[in-house]
């Protein structure tokens, strides 16, 4: 869009460089406008609510309710319980991925589709069909019940609600690369006397590690934001198997409103942190292409 | 998508590599057999679960269960926070990669991760955002009393938590399409004495149509769908605010297990239409892969 008129503004009192900007500013386009009036009002205004009702928590404060114990049961839960199911996706992503690219069998193109199965289907579904299903009584938990092993309604659970979001996110970042990928590299190793497992391992596999970082960051970040299907397949028993956004929308319901957006905070900071530690995953890995 | 298999390379190979090759052979039933059995485990059985719940009882009593006032009220609720949502959403996205996709400048990037944030942060978090800013103790909270208005545990601020939630995805799909198309076919309209609305409605609408239906389609998707950040700000009062992912819960915490299944076959459907639909797009834009939101 054009604001092409460049006379500039007689404004004596100020710089070239502010001039251009005031002018900008007053003739932005109006596309301009609207996404910036959309970001300010439903992103940056919400988010600085949130940070200053942090600020005026107090410092000390903000860290005994940061640091209490159910505080921190929670983060461990989610933290561990959250990279255990990023990392399940890594491995059984990439293997999906591998398959879906390089082999061909029946229903693939079905298959295939049915990958993003868990963007589609709404959290709440997901956490009913899987507390069913995995629960003692379920199709799957009946199998492991008489084992003593419990699926549903504990930590275990709250991983295969996680493993089950995130999915999608390693195949979708693996599969394209690997189509990619350059067959003459493997060809290469191949007639070289490489076997199967030196060429997969030596050759195959490097090319692959930063879309399957990629991957495991950010199911890892989904995990360790969901709320929808971990709060059903969950007991939400503090110490045990409560996560961190259930443990804020339960200190939310007791009006706690200070111990929400101190835990709130520590949840956005650390998502912020994971968005810088996948922009560097993918800086890193556009240096080996 | 089968652009390369697993079979070893063409050349003519000597004897070694023949057997080694052979031996591979039962290399890929496995990998198959391993992958679907993991897909079975976490996607299918689960998936299944829910149309044989949903339909144990046979398809009287789930039609019974889907002439409840409750049920219907929260249909009618999910709709309608959709028909908003989407739309301004939609328009939202629009703006953003058009202002966003032609030009280079500094702060770009910025920008383009800022949109994004709503995928990164906690549904819960941006519910608790915004009751922190409209809540009774928020930022407004006494303006709007004086004023009577009501945000949280409303309509509006469902509405809000809807559209934070599902904000970066028509920006995201169009964004590519608007950098791929290039800037040749506005300019020669704009030559031919076509003015902006012209250019924007009979050019690049057209060009850029299939990237923007699918970015409305997992907009839709999101804002039927959502569940903790409309949870937050709901209040969830069963035939008030309660849309069908919150009476799938409400339902199920309440052991009410075949009116829960029955309204989950509902968003289930949705998925499938979104599923199926998407697929349509991918193959109509030539199948370029992106990852999921």
């Amino acid at each position: 869009m054009t604001s092409s008129s460049l006379t500039p503004r007689a404004n004596a009192s100020s710089t070239a460089g502010w001039k251009r900007y005031f002018h900008w500013l007053t003739h932005m386009p109006w596309t301009w406008r609207i996404m910036l009036g959309y970001l300010i009002v439903m992103l940056l205004v919400p988010t600085l609510a949130m940070f200053t009702k942090a600020v005026t928590v107090g410092p000390a404060e903000f860290w005994r309710l940061a640091t209490s114990p159910i505080a921190l049961s929670a983060y461990d839960v989610t933290f561990t319980t959250s990279l255990i199911a990023a990392l399940i996706c890594g491995l059984f992503g990439t293997l999906i991925a591998w398959v879906l690219v390089r082999y061909d069998f029946p229903l693939k193109r079905l298959i295939d589709a049915s990958i993003d199965l868990p963007f589609a289907l709404p959290t709440a579904v997901a956490g009913l069909t899987l507390a069913t299903v995995y629960s003692e009584t379920g199709w799957i938990g009946s199998l492991f019940a008489p084992f003593g092993i419990k699926l549903a309604f504990n930590r275990i659970g709250v991983g295969i609600a996680m493993t089950f979001i995130s999915l999608p996110f390693v195949v979708r970042t693996v599969q394209p690369v690997l189509m990619q990928a350059e067959k003459e590299t493997e060809e290469a190793a191949w007639c070289l006397g490489a076997s199967a497992w030196e060429t997969f391992w030596r050759v195959q596999l490097p090319p692959l590690m930063p879309a399957i970082l990629t991957g495991v960051a950010l199911g890892f970040s989904r995990a360790v934001g969901e709320f929808g299907s971990t709060v059903i397949i969950s007991s939400n028993t503090p110490f045990k198997d409560l996560i961190a956004p259930v443990l804020i929308f339960q200190q939310l319901e007791q009006y706690d409103y200070a111990g929400a957006t101190v835990i709130g905070v520590v949840l956005l900071i650390i998502s912020l942190f994971m968005l810088f530690v996948i922009n560097f995953i993918q800086v890193w890995g556009k240096k080996y292409e | 998508m089968s652009r390369a298999d697993s079979s070893p390379p063409s050349l003519p190979p000597a004897p070694g590599k023949l057997a080694s090759g052979k031996k591979q052979s039962w290399v890929p039933p496995v990998l198959i057999g391993i992958s679907l059995l993991f897909l079975g485990l976490f996607l299918y059985i689960p998936a299944l679960n829910v149309f044989v719940q949903a339909f144990r009882k046979g398809v009287g009593p789930f039609l019974e269960n889907l002439t409840e006032p409750d049920f219907l009220h929260a249909v009618k609720l999910t709709l309608l926070i959709a028909a908003i949502a989407v739309p301004l959403n939609t328009i939202f996205g629009l703006c953003t990669a058009w202002a966003l996709a032609r030009k280079r400048f500094p702060g770009r990037t910025l920008l383009l991760s800022i949109m994004d944030l709503p995928f990164a942060i906690s549904p819960v978090v941006a519910g608790l955002m915004i009751v922190l800013l409209y809540g009774r103790q928020g930022w407004f909270g006494e303006w709007l009393q004086d004023h009577n208005v009501r945000i949280i545990f409303a309509f509006p601020g469902m509405v809000l938590a809807t559209m934070f939630v599902s904000m970066p995805f028509v920006a995201r799909e169009v964004i590519p399409v608007l950098e791929e198309e290039g800037v040749d076919q506005e300019e020669a309209a704009h030559t031919l004495g076509a003015n902006h609305w012209q250019t924007f409605w009979r050019v690049t609408i057209p060009n850029i149509r299939w990237g923007l239906l699918y970015g409305i389609i997992l907009t839709n998707a999101r804002s039927m769908g959502e569940f903790g950040a409309v949870s937050v700000v709901s209040g969830n009062i069963t035939g008030k605010t309660q849309t069908l992912p919150l009476f799938v819960e409400e339902a199920y915490k309440q052991y009410d297990t075949e009116a829960a299944y029955s309204a989950a076959v509902l968003l289930a459907l949705l998925a499938v239409v979104t599923l199926v639909l998407k697929e349509i797009l991918e193959r109509k834009t030539g199948g370029v892969r992106k990852r999921g939101h």
